[in-house]
Order: C-alpha cells, then sequence, then structure tokens
C-alpha cells in the first residue's frame, strides 16, 4: 500500500477522523505544559524584564508561518503533479491558518518592540519578510477565493503558490540587502539563538512543538471541511443536472 | 508573432487603446508628491529615487488587466490558443506590447519628471538605465497575474493583490540602484540583480502564465 | 479525419454528454443538435483541444483544428482587412482576398469592424477560417444574425472547404442548407447519475 492511498479522500476522511482526538488532546498537552512553563516558571531576563515571556508565542508562530508555507509549496507540487485532489484542499485549508500565524507573529513581535526598541515597527529585514509574507497569503486566498470551479482554483492558486514561493525567496533576499544599503550595521537584529539560555530553552521547544501540532489540528480539521463542502457542492450540481 | 505585436500595438495606440493613461498617472503622481511632501528640495531629492521607481510601478499597474482581458472578451484568447503559435509566445509577445506601450514611454519620460522631484544629476542617467532594466519584468510579472485573472469578472483589483507583492523585489533593486546612483555609490550589484530579474522572469513567467491561460479557458 | 470513442465531457466539473463514438471522414460535415445546455459548445471545446475530454479520447490533431466560437474575435478599431490579415499572418499568411469575396466583404474592407452590422461582423468571423487553411472546422452556431443571403454563402463556403478534402462540425438550431450533411442528435449522449464507483463520486 502506497502513501498516495490517503489522498483518496474517503480514506483520508477515515484516517482523519481516528487521528483528530489525538492530535487535539496532545496539541492541548504540549501547548499548556509549554505555555504554563513558560510563562509562569522561568526566571525574568535580566535585561528584557518580563516581555522576553512573549517569545513562547512569537517564535513558535513566525517558524509555523513559514512552515505553512512550505507545506502549501509541497502539497501544490502534489496537486500539479499527481492531481490528488486532498492535496490542493490541504494546501487551500493551510492558508487562513498560515497568515494567523503570520499575524501572530508580528503582532507579538510589535508588543515586545514597542517596551524593548521603543518603537511599534521598524523596517528591519525580519519584520519586512514577515509583513510581505503576509501579502502572499492574502493574494492566495483571494485567489481561491474569487474562483468558482474548484479544480480551476486549485490549478491557479497552485501555480500562483510556485511562483510566489520564488519571488518571496527573492524579496527575502532583496530586502536583506535594502537594509543592509540603508543603516550599515545597525540593525536591530531578532536572533533569538544569542538571548536564549537553558532556562527558557526546554519550555520553548514544547511550545513549538505544541505549535506545530496545532497547524497539524487545524490542517486537518480545514481539509475535513473543505471535503465535506465539496461533496455538498458535487450532490447540488448533480441535482441541477437530473 | 510580428503580426500579432503590431497588432496589439496598433490597438494600444488607436483611439480607445488606453495608451498614455499610465503616462499621465506618471506625470500627476510627480506633480503631487512634492504638493504632499512640501517644497523644500533636500527632502525632495532624498525620496525623488524611491518615488519615481513607485510611480513607475503603479502606472504599470494600471493597464495589467487589459494585457488579456480585452482578448477574451472578444473571444480572441480562444482562437489565439488553438492558433499555430504556442501560448507561451503568445504570453510574451503580449508583455512585450505592453512593455513598449507602457514602460519604455516611461522610461523616457521619467528624467523629465525627475526635475519636478529634485533628483540629483548624478541620478539621471541610473534612473533612465534602472527603468530600462526593471520596466520589463512589471510587464511580465503583470502579464502572469493578468494570465492568472482573465476569467474573472472584476478581476482588476485581484490582479492588483497578486502582482503587488511580486514587485517587491524590482522596487527595492530599482529603486536601490537611483538611490546609490544619486549619491555616487556602488550600484553594480543592484544593477545585475534587477537585470537577473528581469531576463529570469521573461525566460520562466511566460510558461506559468500559458498554464494559467490554458486553465482559465477549460 | 476525427474520431471519437467513449468520449465524455464536462462542463464546470459536471459530466454533460457520454459515450460518444463516432467518426467524420474528410469531405464530411456533421451537424449537432440538441436544446441548450445540452453539451453542443463543450464538446466543440473539447475537440478544439481547449478543455480536456473527462473520459475517452478524442483523435483529432491539435493542428488541424480551425475553431470558430460565439464570439468572433474581432477588433472594432481595426478595419475589416486588417482584422483579417491578422489572422491569415497568424496562419502563415495566405491571401485574404479570396476570403471577402467569399463571403462578400470586398466592399467594406476599408471599413473598422465596430462599424460592422451584427451579420457582417459574423460573416467576417467565417471569413477568418478560409484564412486559415486548416482542415477541420468546428463551427458554434455559425449562423446566428445571418440573412438567409449571407447562410446560402456560409453554406457555399462550407461546401467548398468539404470539396478541398476538409471537414466541419457545426452546432445550430437552424437550417444551414446543408441537406447532405449528417445529423447527431446528442440527446441520447446525454450523461445521467451514475452510481459512485468505490472512489468519492465528488472528486473527478
Amino acid at each position: 500500500m502506497s502513501i498516495w492511498e490517503y489522498a483518496n479522500p474517503k480514506k483520508f476522511m477515515a484516517l482523519s477522523a481516528r487521528a483528530l482526538p489525538w492530535a487535539v488532546g496532545l496539541t492541548l498537552v504540549l501547548l499548556v505544559t509549554g505555555l504554563v512553563w513558560g510563562f509562569f516558571f522561568t526566571p525574568d531576563d535580566y535585561k528584557q524584564g518580563s516581555t522576553v515571556k512573549i517569545i513562547y508565542l512569537h517564535v513558535p508562530s513566525a517558524m509555523m508561518a513559514i512552515n505553512a508555507w512550505v507545506m502549501m509549496l509541497v502539497t501544490s507540487l502534489i496537486w500539479i503533479v499527481r492531481r490528488h485532489h486532498v492535496s490542493a484542499l490541504a494546501a487551500k485549508a493551510a492558508a487562513p491558518v498560515g497568515l494567523t500565524f503570520t499575524l501572530i507573529a508580528l503582532v507579538t513581535g510589535a508588543l515586545w518592540g514597542q517596551p524593548m526598541w521603543g518603537t511599534w515597527w521598524a523596517w528591519d529585514p525580519r519584520l519586512t519578510s514577515f509583513l510581505i509574507l503576509t501579502l502572499f497569503y492574502f493574494g492566495y486566498m483571494a485567489l481561491w477565493a474569487a474562483i468558482e470551479d474548484p479544480d480551476t482554483a486549485a490549478d491557479l492558486t497552485s501555480i500562483l503558490c510556485l511562483v510566489g514561493s520564488v519571488f518571496a525567496l527573492l524579496s527575502r533576499y532583496a530586502v536583506l540587502f535594502w537594509n543592509q544599503g540603508l543603516h550599515q550595521g545597525a540593525s536591530l537584529s531578532l536572533d533569538k539563538k544569542e538571548n536564549v539560555s537553558d532556562v527558557f530553552w526546554l519550555p520553548l521547544v514544547i511550545c513549538i512543538a505544541g505549535f506545530v501540532l496545532l497547524f497539524v489540528t487545524m490542517v486537518l480539521l480545514r481539509t475535513r471541511t473543505e471535503i465535506r463542502a465539496r461533496r455538498l457542492k458535487a450532490l447540488l450540481a448533480r441535482e441541477r443536472v437530473a | 508573432m510580428k503580426a500579432l505585436l503590431l497588432r496589439d500595438l496598433r490597438l494600444a495606440f488607436r483611439s480607445g487603446g488606453g495608451f498614455g493613461l499610465g503616462l499621465a498617472f506618471f506625470f500627476l503622481l510627480s506633480v503631487l508628491v512634492p504638493l504632499g511632501v512640501g517644497p523644500e528640495g533636500g527632502t525632495l531629492s532624498r525620496i525623488a529615487p524611491g518615488i519615481l521607481w513607485v510611480g513607475a510601478l503603479l502606472a504599470c499597474l494600471l493597464s495589467l488587466d487589459r494585457i488579456f482581458a480585452l482578448d477574451h472578451e472578444d473571444g480572441s484568447l480562444d482562437l489565439l490558443a488553438t492558433a499555430p503559435i504556442p501560448l507561451e509566445a503568445v504570453v510574451a509577445v503580449k508583455a512585450l506590447a505592453h512593455w513598449i506601450v507602457t514602460g519604455l514611454p516611461l522610461t523616457l519620460i521619467a528624467p523629465g519628471l525627475a526635475i519636478f522631484l529634485n533628483l540629483p544629476p548624478a541620478g539621471y542617467p541610473w534612473l533612465v538605465l534602472s527603468l530600462l532594466l526593471g520596466t520589463p519584468a512589471l510587464s511580465i510579472i503583470g502579464a502572469f497575474g493578468a494570465a492568472l485573472t482573465v476569467g474573472l469578472r472584476r478581476g482588476g483589483l485581484l490582479l492588483s493583490l497578486l502582482v503587488l507583492p511580486l514587485y517587491v523585489p524590482t522596487l527595492i533593486f530599482g529603486g536601490e540602484v537611483v538611490r546609490r546612483g544619486a549619491e555616487h555609490m556602488a550600484l553594480a550589484t543592484p544593477l545585475a540583480l534587477l537585470a537577473a530579474i528581469s531576463l529570469g522572469a521573461a525566460a520562466l513567467l511566460p510558461f506559468a502564465a500559458a498554464s494559467a491561460i490554458r486553465v482559465n479557458l477549460r | 479525419m476525427l474520431s471519437l470513442s467513449n468520449l465524455a465531457v464536462a462542463r464546470g466539473g459536471v459530466t454533460v454528454l457520454r459515450g460518444l463514438t463516432l467518426t467524420v471522414a474528410p469531405g464530411e460535415a456533421l451537424i449537432l443538435r440538441g436544446p441548450n445546455g445540452s453539451g453542443k459548445t463543450t464538446l466543440l471545446r473539447t475537440l478544439a483541444g481547449l478543455q480536456p475530454p473527462a473520459e475517452g479520447t478524442c483523435d483529432l490533431p491539435a493542428d488541424s483544428v480551425a475553431y470558430a466560437a460565439h464570439a468572433d474575435g474581432l477588433k472594432s478599431t481595426l478595419t475589416v482587412s486588417e482584422n483579417l490579415s491578422f489572422w491569415s499572418r497568424i496562419y502563415g499568411g495566405p491571401a485574404i482576398d479570396p476570403a471577402l469575396r467569399a463571403l462578400d466583404l470586398t466592399p467594406l474592407t476599408r471599413r473598422r469592424a465596430g462599424e460592422l452590422s451584427a451579420g457582417q461582423k459574423r460573416r467576417l468571423g467565417l471569413a477568418r477560417l478560409l484564412v486559415t487553411g486548416r482542415p477541420v472546422w468546428l463551427l458554434d452556431e455559425p449562423t446566428v444574425s445571418l440573412d438567409v443571403a449571407s447562410v446560402a454563402m456560409f453554406a457555399d463556403a462550407v461546401r467548398g472547404h468539404l470539396a478541398t478534402g476538409g471537414l466541419a462540425v457545426i452546432a445550430t438550431h437552424v437550417d444551414l442548407g446543408l441537406p447532405e450533411a449528417r445529423v447527431l442528435d446528442l440527446g441520447p449522449y446525454r450523461a445521467r447519475v451514475i452510481q459512485s464507483t468505490g472512489f468519492d463520486e465528488a472528486f473527478t
């Protein structure tokens, strides 16, 4: 039995129905553990005070914002090459989740940036890249929403996702280049690796695992919804023909 | 293919073809910005490279939906898709026609408008060169966006939403070339990257756009 | 030669025609009949290669087809001869005069297409078929807005095309004055709802 068996909507529905309760449960356990540990049982940072604790939301959501797009890219490719409907619908289902993670990353970043940098927003390369990523998510979702025929929509959004990924990467490098060009060296680096010490490390990893599972759970749920919506549409179309 | 290019140019220059709309927009923008920002020369010359590039980009955006929508409405696109020239070539030729009608005139009038914006003298050659190298990318990326939205009623706003993020690298490198040129800084890298984007887009995007049109015609 | 075997065509994901098996030989015309929504246009677009068949095969080389849809693909700001010579050059440049003569457009060559009457536009759209030089004509309601004399002119053009070894598939409601043409009623091929075959029926 090959892995593509699960691309059959019926098999996918059966498997995901069994997997969902576990995914939900595990997500809750990990998120509650990680966030509670992170928020209440870690010391304040000597420099940043308690504001540092926002990393338990900020870092995982920023990671998932990018991973969600990568997952959409992979599922779009699978749709283009093998035309498995579940794959196209999973890409559609992942987009709003990814957008939400991107917005969470931006908002938590601003909340942290205000007391730390004295400003809600700076045109730092990372911040700018995330803003551009938001635009890509909006465009992708708008294209899905605008097209009535589901297969046409799947094809066009997949093409957009492929081309968009190339341009998103280009933008990332363009932004790095542009900001260096503006202020040499005076960058407000958000590189967490330097300031995360061991006390913060374990709860952060748990939070990241929790966010990954949260993403999986949401995408499974939303893909199931999309499949059901698709079946409903097919039934209605059939009624019109008959 | 030459026939298609000539037809598109003829259509654009005949009455009602919309030629000059982008130019007028570019002109208005360059006049309005100093009115809004204030007449102080130093401020204007600092923002001039960016304003000129953003203006050229928006002027390009205005006419994108015409690339395929008109041919789709009157049925020509169906006929072109069954014609002996490959759809990829149709896309490339139509993007070229769009550039000749929009990008090239914008490049030519940009130095004139730069006077309003008090661009430092050193920036002029780089302004023209960067637009010459960068506007083809705007046309071809726009043609891709137009191909994605060709079947849609009210596709215009969606087209802008799809195309603007794709314009980011071109805008950044284009603006950077002019800014560095105006400040006598080294600019070989952004210039090369700008040319690379245009060439890469011209080489690859016609295929993506043609497949999008095929999907839309189904 | 055009041959279909067990062809099914779909519109917007819903199969509308199923089980079409037929051949049309050179020199033959096939007239498709059926009420609105019976899938005539969808079938012609599938034959033209604009959309893939839902099932079965359609054996017809893509470079042999000249398709004429509801819309004529005319540019209203170009003259009649500019419109026609554009398509002629796309198809490798046969002279446009015979085509203009065949559909009685010679007096109008310098007129802009936007100033033509609906019937004249239609004739210009049909003249385009003559300059393509392609053997298979796929025509969707070609005689809409044509008067009796123009319909006869069109029938002559089709006959001339068949005489040179071409073939034509024509979807129409009206009598074209082509008694020799084979008529195919699409009614029996209309797709019925079929039972799901194990795979999820919402996904085709």
